[in-house]
């Protein structure tokens, strides 16, 4: 027998692809659930830098004619500030635990597009960056987060005034505007198109939980209000290179323009900012109540009608421009008949509460903090669309008050009911509790030393705007006491971040359903495999994991819905 | 649950309501300028809204909170409680809640619709005045058509007279702000907006610059100077009148020809023959009767010669990014510009 040689090949070792080293798996996922953590991170940097930003403003301001940043330094940090709050946290926070919440809630595998997805995400994370890095080129935009024309833009064609920014500061501003705006179209998009068409067999529309019902009012109004904004800034960036004359009453042009396409987007927007939190609260009060949500239609209707009427209100941001008093008086009833739905959402989460068995928890903690919050900034509202008293304090501290009551009594309570809640089904673990507590207390009273006394400024005439003050206005005093509950609140972030950090990695183990919850995404593995789900579950009511652990009492076989 | 959480809601719930009211009560008095102190029937009407509101806020907040404080009180997690019954909802009671914010909001509503059609309706007859009030970057300028009259800074009308303010600007937009006589009215280029505002006793009330309108936009200042109506009339006479020409000031007057500050600046008399042909050139203040004011630099300073002084010497340091040039003025040239500009009464 002839013999061969079998020639010994050297076993074959495959290269790792990029995809499936640690680094890769995160830059290259499609996953739902990897891309809503990185949205999470992303936009909780961007809260960060933000705060920063908020904590320079306070220390110049904390004693009369403040000598820590210029003018002009001053003007680019309260544009910045507000700019990096809205664009760069609230909104890519809600989009992130939106993508990593909604598919897990309605049992779903992915989101409808996730390359789109991801698409969405990096646009954040770029947009994000090209707005900072404005400061590194002694550029941040500098005409405020609304940024009014004809301040942004003169200086062309020889009009006559001075150009909050003779060089490219707001062009970072008006392209960073249109950037996050094609990654918000891209995610509302996705999130309409994922709750359509993606739910578990049984789960109709009426039986969504209410963060997803929330969700995709949101992303409706994204989808509507966006492409004014759009055009806006489009007509600003052509106003400023191209020498249109959109904005400018030399030219025929109008200032008010700006306002009113502003606005249209800008309006819709507060409650693209506020909605997801009424959903978090909607799901958070229930399971820690230990019942199911109050009048389920109605908190979810009113949802939608707040979605319809926040296209009508936009003018209230502008009663000081002089428009006609017909056109003031419909805007001031439909300001008023905006309160309406939101009232009633408040009056269910009370009655959630009414015969519960409360257990405070930080999620609930939270969410209890936001409905006690948030109800001071809608009644300071209410009392801002009274238009002559509007005409006294709009544009004053009065309103800095308010929108910091619903931004960060609302959302940002929000925000952290739903990190302390949702954290261990992402992590497999659980955030420190008392830690957790220590930081509610101190945020609940940063909160209201910060931002309560800014109405009694506004009412004692400090205009918003305004990098110093002379010492002789009787400001002084609650100026720094507002200046100490900024650090108080920045004391409560370092809690966090401190909590963050130790439970990643000590945090005690969560299982996969540590809230004893009702909702699908816990009942699945925390953190979930990436196909979310063995089997797709089926739905007989509104809280199908209740049903699945409660099966003689399964809300199926006792309520109709 | 071991929480102290409801012996803290409590205390958080009464400390706002404490902070409310002692400072609504330091708010209230004082020369502020604050809305709650009016001096004339448009800041009553505001102020009056305003405490409506308060009350109707008030009470929604205490009922609100009180049920929230309560439920957390009442229903708190307890060793041995059952499980609660499973309520999904009440259509009776949405109803009701529904409907009762709605009347609530009513009510609320007509008052302001009423108060709004009140405010913005200028009133006819009576002593009137009428002032164009041109906002600048960043600084006021009062023009007053009638008397023919031009000044900055300091918007002098009468007691008891309607003031007709016409709003212009042909800059950025500028808001209008008097928080103890009205409230604002934005300046907005290519639109003629106007509003009133009457003042029921003399004294001088400060208003501001409430739109962001640029880099200073927190030193665009000005003072309502209210004078008795005989007063006010001499106050107007004595402004009608061109600049004194004193010998004594002579070497100030020389410094202001030559040191280009009528590139800017008119003063009738001098390079002006009145004040209906200012030309649009001349962007800054006019100066004619400079001495008599109480504010310059946009109200950044008070009229002193030792502050004329100061920012003469550097308008930059004082006012970053203002339109004034450093004019590089020895100590003694200023001396005499200050002397002479504080002669114009």
């Amino acid at each position: 027998m002839a013999t061969s040689t079998i020639v010994e090949r050297p076993a074959l070792v495959r290269q790792k692809r990029f995809s499936e080293t640690y680094i890769g798996q995160w830059l290259t996922t499609t996953d739902h659930k990897k891309i809503g953590i990185m949205y999470m991170v992303t936009a909780f940097f961007f809260f960060v830098v933000g705060g920063l930003e908020a904590l320079l403003i306070r220390t110049q301001l904390a004693l009369p004619d403040g000598k820590v940043l210029d003018p002009q330094t001053y003007n680019e940090i309260f544009t910045m500030h507000g700019t990096t709050m809205i664009f760069l946290f609230v909104m890519p926070m809600f989009t992130g635990l939106g993508n990593y919440v909604v598919p897990l809630m309605i049992g779903a595998r992915d989101m409808a597009f996730p390359r789109l997805n991801a698409f969405g995400y990096w646009i954040v994370l770029f947009g994000g960056l090209f707005l900072q890095s404005s400061f590194l080129f002694h550029a941040a935009p500098d005409g405020g987060w609304f940024a009014y024309a004809p301040l942004t833009e003169c200086g062309v064609q020889g009009v006559n005034c001075i150009p909050a920014t003779p060089s490219i500061n707001m062009d970072f501003w008006a392209l960073g505007v249109l950037l996050l705006g094609i990654s918000s179209i891209a995610g509302a998009l996705n999130f309409v198109v994922t709750i359509f068409k993606l739910r578990a067999p049984g789960m109709t529309i009426n039986r969504m939980p209410l963060f997803v019902w929330m969700t995709l009012v949101t992303s409706f109004l994204l989808l509507f209000a966006l492409p004014s904004l759009t055009a806006a800034s489009g007509l600003l960036l052509l106003d400023r290179h191209l020498g249109t004359h959109f904005y400018q009453a030399a030219f025929n042009g109008d200032p008010l323009l700006w306002q009113h396409l502003f606005w249209s987007f800008g309006h819709p927007e507060v409650y693209i900012l506020i909605l997801p939190a009424f959903g978090i609260v909607s799901e958070v009060l229930p399971v820690f109540s230990r019942k199911p949500i109050f009048g389920y239609t109605f908190v979810a209707w009113s949802g939608v009608a707040i979605g319809f009427l926040s296209f009508t209100v936009w003018a209230h941001h502008m009663f000081a421009v002089g428009l006609p008093v017909v056109a003031q008086a419909f805007f001031a009833t439909s300001t008023t008949l905006i309160a309406i739905p939101t009232a009633v959402k408040i009056f269910n989460w009370l009655a959630t509460l009414y015969g519960g068995k409360l257990s405070f928890k930080t999620p609930m903690l939270f969410a209890l903090g936001f409905v006690a919050m948030f109800l001071i900034g809608g009644l300071n509202g209410v009392a801002l669309a009274i238009v002559p008293f509007d005409y006294q304090v709009t544009d004053s501290y009065f309103v800095i008050a308010h929108l910091h009551y619903v931004l960060f009594g609302g959302a940002v309570f929000a925000i952290f009911a739903a990190i302390f809640y949702w954290f261990p089904k992402m992590t497999g673990r659980l955030l420190n509790e008392r830690l957790g507590q220590i930081q509610f207390w101190l945020m609940l009273i940063g909160v209201n030393v910060t931002f309560f006394p800014m109405h009694i400024l506004g009412l004692l005439g400090m205009p918003r705007r305004i990098y110093t003050y002379a010492p002789d206005l009787g400001w002084n005093e609650l100026n720094l006491l507002e200046t100490v509950g900024a650090f108080i609140i920045a004391a409560a972030i370092l809690v966090f971040l401190f909590n963050f950090v130790t439970s990643l990695r000590q945090g005690q183990p969560a299982g996969s359903d540590p809230w004893d919850a009702f909702t699908l995404e816990w009942d699945t593995a925390s953190p979930p495999e990436p196909y979310n789900f063995k089997t797709i579950p089926v739905v007989r009511s509104r809280r199908p994991f209740y049903d699945k652990k409660n099966p003689e009492t399964a809300d199926w076989k006792v309520a109709v819905h | 649950m071991r929480i102290p959480l409801f012996r803290g809601k409590i205390r958080w719930g009464l400390l706002p309501l404490a902070l409310l009211l002692s400072s609504l009560l330091f708010a209230a008095c004082g020369g502020n300028p604050s809305i709650l102190n009016p001096a004339g029937p448009v800041a009553q009407e505001e102020a009056n809204l305003f405490w409506f509101i308060l009350g109707v806020a008030t009470f929604v907040f205490v009922v609100v909170e009180g049920i929230l404080i309560w439920s957390i009180i009442r229903f708190r997690e307890r060793p041995g409680m059952p499980t609660p019954r499973q309520i999904h909802g009440n259509t009776t009671l949405e109803i009701v809640w529904t409907v009762a914010p709605s009347i609530f909001l009513f009510v609320v509503l007509v008052f302001t619709i009423r108060t709004m059609f009140q405010v913005d309706t200028i009133p006819t007859g009576g002593q009137q005045l009428e002032v164009t009030a041109v906002g600048h970057q960043w600084w006021w300028e009062f023009d007053y058509p009638t008397q023919k009259i031009i000044t900055a800074d300091d918007l002098v009308v009468p007691t008891g007279t309607v003031v007709h303010v016409k709003l212009y600007s042909n800059n950025v937009i500028h808001s209008f702000w008097v928080p103890n006589l009205t409230g604002k009215t934005d300046v907005v280029p290519g639109h003629d907006n106007e509003k009133w505002f009457s003042v029921d006793k003399p004294g001088t009330y400060h208003g501001q610059c409430a739109e962001y309108c640029g880099l200073q936009h927190a030193n665009m200042a000005f003072n309502v100077i209210a004078l008795p109506p005989d007063q006010f009339a001499t106050w107007v006479s004595g402004q009608q009148q061109a600049a004194a020409n004193n010998p004594q000031y002579a070497r100030g007057l020389a410094l202001f020809k030559s040191k280009g500050c009528t590139a800017c600046h008119g003063i009738v008399g001098v390079n002006l023959n009145d004040f209906n042909t200012q030309p649009q050139t001349l962007v800054g203040p006019n100066l004619t009767h400079f001495g008599s004011r109480d504010l310059i630099a946009g109200g950044v300073l008070k009229n002193t010669p030792e502050n004329l002084a100061k920012w003469l010497h550097d308008p930059q340091a004082v006012k970053p990014g203002n339109d004034m040039p450093n004019l590089g003025l020895s100590q003694s040239e200023i001396n005499d510009l200050v002397a002479y500009l504080e002669s114009l009464k």
